[in-house]
């Protein structure tokens, strides 16, 4: 890999994050209508009694304060220098928390639920669908590739709400919801590590369900024509044991369609699954976004879109350094 | 058999009976039918017939490697007296490569695409027990046996060209000095120059190591310059089997003189005479002689005798032409 390839590379990130970024920014400002200022102040207005003529007064300052009463070209201006500073500015809704704050306090949840469950749910589906496939494996992994595929066409959501119904109302033994016990303290101790995992463990199941369908759906594809290559019936052919066969073989050419696929399921995992931890009141970026649209909070949209597009361009360029890696007929020679 | 000189030769691979049958949908098909060879230590022996003929089929049994709804139904394939139907599958795991080794066909995929050539080599190597020794210079030997430089070690195999991948192939087949090296069309993806040195390649290492070399294929021209006996499979029959002058000066049986016929020579240029009739059905076989159908010298009686393979000469065939009984006959070839 030459370092032409690495700059060259890491400029097209940086494009790809700036106009993603663009995008999120005008989107939102060209569909009129709502005024989330107006909106937030109204229903205080209502509930305390305000009067009128104020609230006029304080939309001003408001707008004045986010930076709203500006020119778009201004506005866009300073939304590209803060968010190259990975300012993220406050949020409208929730006003004077800050974007930046409420995603590092909502991230830890996700990345914690999602790529252990992405993790999980990857390792044991590849190796399942893999094993669908292999002769010598046995029969119990063919058959098991019809629930897999039912699994895989449910979305996590209904799985969740199927264990919430099963291993948590009628077994009782995993929490409902939440990601730790109200009155508990986060904090580096043990108690709280396993309360966390108590919580977390039917959110990950429902999404570790249907992402082994998915994995195994995947890898089966290519394991199936892999074992028709020439190569596996010339190392058979040549004594090599079954097993190295399989995982040096089969398996490690399968692979690679399926290590693109987990880049960007990575990527995604960022933003966090919405509907699961909604079903499941998992305090993470998924109800972070979700309550930030009802609210049309414009600032915290734009910040957890940012940082998924940001995930996203970073994992697809981590995945096109290391796959030369996995793959020596991807050369980036050829590219200079 | 063969005359005086194989007579003296010892026997390396004797194939008794051997039968691969296939269960499909539509009945059972017999792609090798009966087959008796003896091959012999240092010899080249080529192995002939249509597509379908059974050749293909009857190396991978050799190597039990017939996949289902495949099966060897019958016979014996004894390797230096030992019957490698009978070993275990570990057993015949360790024999593959180090017993019999296999170059095959078109070798534009049989290598790991991922892995270098030399890691392959090593790797045959040490999943046969063989480890250190092996690693001290051994590969680069190797490579340099089958006319490689040592720096191809490091390649990948998209790094080749066709015919330096083909090679690396044989470097990997040779690399645990078989006794017996089986060639299925090595040469088939490549092109007539490369087709010629590889040919070359496997010939002076068969003579150098003492190896047998079984070479499957339908090029009669290629036959003819690189091996030394030939048998000539129909329908999952064997024949005919001589020696390569035998089968060239006097073919015995129809088909094999239709085949000798369809060759191109220069004397009638371009002239390629086709085979009539249509290919043989496995599923459906004609009762009688397999090849009765397309036959034009057929007897009344070959719809109704199935011959067997019979000695004449020293050359065996296996025609109702040459003698009617329908026993087997006391050596086989
Ligand atoms: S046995 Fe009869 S049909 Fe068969 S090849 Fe000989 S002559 Fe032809």
């Amino acid at each position: 890999m030459s370092r032409g390839f690495i700059i060259r590379r890491v400029g097209l990130f940086l494009i790809v994050v700036w106009a993603a970024a663009s995008v999120n920014f005008f989107i939102p400002r060209l569909a009129t209508g709502r005024d989330p200022i107006r909106e937030k102040l109204g229903l205080l207005a209502a509930s305390g009694g305000l009067r009128q003529e104020g609230v006029e007064a304080m939309v001003k300052a408001y707008q004045a304060k986010f930076g709203l009463d500006k020119p778009l070209h201004t506005q866009y201006l300073n939304f590209l220098l803060n968010s190259a500073r990975l300012d993220l500015g406050y949020s409208l809704a929730n006003y004077p928390a800050r974007v930046g704050r409420m995603i590092a306090n909502a991230m830890p949840w996700t990345m914690g639920l999602l790529l252990v469950a992405t993790i999980i749910g990857f390792s044991l589906g590849t190796l399942m669908g893999a094993l669908a496939v292999w002769a010598r494996a046995p029969a119990l992994f063919r058959h098991l590739v019809f629930p897999l595929m039912t699994l895989s066409a449910i979305p996590p959501y209904l799985l969740g709400l199927v264990v919430i119904y099963t291993l948590g109302l009628q077994l009782n033994i995993f929490p409902l919801s939440g990601g730790y016990s109200p009155g508990t303290f986060p904090g580096f101790r043990l108690d709280f590590i396993l309360e966390v995992i108590h919580h977390s463990t039917l959110p990950a199941l429902a999404i570790v369900l249907q992402a082994v369908g998915f994995w195994a759906l995947g890898m089966r594809g290519m394991m199936v024509s892999t074992v028709g290559e020439d190569y596996i019936a010339l190392a058979e052919a040549n004594g090599l044991r079954s097993k190295t066969i399989f995982f040096r073989y089969a398996v490690r050419n399968a692979f690679l369609p399926q290590y693109t696929a987990l880049g960007l399921s990575m990527a995604f995992a960022v933003s966090g699954q919405v509907v699961v931890e909604v079903v499941f009141a998992y305090p993470g970026m998924g109800t972070l976004l979700f309550r930030a649209i009802q609210a049309s909070d414009y600032t915290v949209i734009n910040g957890v879109v940012l940082i998924t597009i940001m995930a996203i361009g970073l994992v697809t360029m981590v995945m096109d350094f290391t796959y030369p890696l996995l793959d020596p007929r991807i050369s980036h020679q050829r590219l200079d | 058999m063969g005359g005086p000189a194989t007579d003296m030769r010892q026997k390396l691979l004797e194939i008794r009976g051997l039968e691969v049958e296939f269960q499909t949908r539509r009945g059972i098909a017999r792609a090798v039918n009966c087959i008796d060879l003896t091959l012999y230590a240092g010899e080249r022996f080529g192995l002939v017939g249509e597509s379908g003929s059974g050749k293909t089929t009857m190396i991978l049994a050799l190597l039990r490697m017939i996949r289902e709804p495949g099966r060897i139904s019958g016979g014996q394939v004894l390797l230096d007296g030992v019957d490698l139907l009978k070993l275990s599958d570990e057993e015949m795991r360790k024999t593959r490569l180090a017993g019999l080794a296999m170059v095959p066909q078109g070798a534009m995929n049989s290598l790991n695409p991922v892995m270098r050539v030399g890691d392959q080599i090593r790797l045959s190597m040490s999943e046969h027990g063989q480890r250190r020794p092996a690693e001290a210079g051994r590969i680069e030997e190797l490579l340099q046996m089958v006319g490689l430089r040592p720096q191809v070690a490091e390649l990948y195999p998209h790094e080749l060209s066709g015919g330096m991948k083909q090679r690396a192939c044989i470097a990997i087949a040779i690399s645990l000095r078989p006794r017996l090296i089986l060639a299925d069309e090595p040469t088939s993806a490549l092109d007539v120059v490369v087709q010629r040195h590889i040919m070359q390649t496997l010939r002076s290492l068969g003579e150098s190591m003492d190896a047998t070399v079984l070479l499957v294929g339908h090029d009669m021209g290629l036959m003819a310059q690189f091996t030394q006996r030939m048998g000539i499979m129909y329908g999952g029959k064997l024949v005919e089997v001589g020696t390569v002058e035998e089968i060239f000066s006097s073919p015995k049986h129809p088909y094999t003189q239709l085949l000798i016929a369809s060759i191109p020579s220069f004397k009638s240029r371009g002239e390629f005479k086709g085979i009539p009739g249509v290919a043989l059905s496995l599923l459906n076989p004609p009762t009688g002689c397999l090849f009765h159908p397309r036959c034009p010298q057929a007897l009344d009686e070959c719809a109704s005798v199935d011959p067997s393979l019979k000695e004449l000469d020293g050359h065996h065939t296996a025609c109702l032409l040459y003698g009617r009984e329908g026993t087997h006959a006391a050596t086989p070839a």
